[in-house]
């Protein structure tokens, strides 16, 4: 139950940190990496876009990011269909030489909630050519066991919809995900705030994925300490045990020996 | 030479694909290419030579989490 031998393990590869963190939104590179760094993070999420022929003056990501230290997770964020999800992942593999995908397919720009049937058809594709799928859904346990047996590496299921900062607005279907699959369960997605994680690794999750929550935060860096700091608490919390809910008091000190 | 890259209209002398991408300033190790729908692996860069017509999509890691933003549109 100590913290050095609790490993993440996605795909048979090992993580020491259970955050992940995105790369967008920040105010320039400088933050971004300080905050990265500060989170201590070691899988982060990119997204892939083209580049811009007529002005290469910009500078790119991954000039930013040192690759021995981290492991890219490529996402398919703003893919409606399954069919631009899955070319966005073979080019995302030919540009990092790697097979890890964030398998996001989103139903509507409102709410940018998940496109269930959408996502487990690009997975199975993705799975066919060899990916390991890390499929962003819907906090929906019977679609999470549906993406564990087609073979997906984790599921990750959302807290509340994205850049929503509401929190795990259903703990108990997250518990039951939690018993229905063998997999990683990755939250991923609505946390707001420190306490928001820490509910999420006390549930019992795997890891926790976020992005806006530390890059909207006033102070981005500051915040990135706080999640690491609460993704740590709430995973030591919930090695640790909790103790039962009561309705009513248990005193901590001894009834023996009081005076009077 | 007339070619579509990224969803422009550009006109190139012929070169193969390496040597278009260090043309336009791109590190070919850095980004994906696209050609005519079909992924071109890197080892296919330099005995790859752009013909008139084709169409081109160069892509790159940018910064993300999940966030909506714009898609490099098929053709």
């Amino acid at each position: 139950m100590t913290q050095t031998n609790d490993k993440l393990v996605i795909a048979g590869r090992e993580f020491d940190s259970r955050l992940m963190v995105g790369t967008g939104k920040y105010a320039d590179f400088q933050q971004m990496v300080r905050a990265i760094e500060v989170s201590g993070a070691q899988i982060i999420t990119v997204a892939v876009r083209r580049v811009n022929i007529s002005d290469r003056s910009k500078e790119s990501l991954l000039d930013h990011i040192d690759l021995k230290k981290y492991t890219l997770l490529p996402n398919t964020a703003g893919c409606y269909t399954a069919e631009d999800a899955i070319r966005t992942c073979r080019l995302a593999r030919e540009a990092g030489l790697s097979d890890f995908v964030k398998l996001e397919v989103l139903g509507d720009e409102k709410t940018l909630y998940p496109n269930n049937e959408e996502l487990l058809k690009a997975a199975k594709v993705l799975l066919a050519e060899g990916f390991t799928v890390l499929p962003y859904t819907s906090d929906d346990p019977i679609i999470c066991k549906k993406l564990e047996d087609m073979g997906c590496a984790a599921v990750m299921p959302l807290g509340a919809p994205i850049g929503s900062g509401l929190g795990i607005r259903n703990p108990y279907n997250i518990q039951i995900i939690l018993e229905s699959v063998k997999v990683p369960v990755i939250v991923d997605a609505g946390v707001g705030t420190a306490s928001d994680a820490a509910i999420a690794m006390e549930l019992g999750c795997h890891g926790v994925l976020m992005n806006t929550a530390i890059a909207g935060a006033k102070d981005p860096v500051a915040m990135a300490e706080a999640m690491n700091c609460a993704v740590r608490a709430g995973r030591l919390a919930y090695l640790a045990g909790r103790i039962p809910r009561k309705l009513y008091a248990s005193a901590s000190s001894p009834l023996a020996g009081l005076i009077g | 030479m007339n070619i579509t890259t990224n969803g422009e209209a550009v006109s190139i002398d012929p070169l193969n694909v390496q040597e278009y991408l260090l043309s336009l300033g791109i590190d070919p190790r850095r980004v994906a290419v696209e050609l005519n729908l079909e992924i071109l692996p890197k080892a296919q860069y330099e005995t790859t030579d752009l013909k008139e017509g084709d169409t081109l999509e160069i892509v790159q890691f940018v910064g993300g989490g999940s966030l909506p933003a714009s898609l490099p549109k098929a053709g």
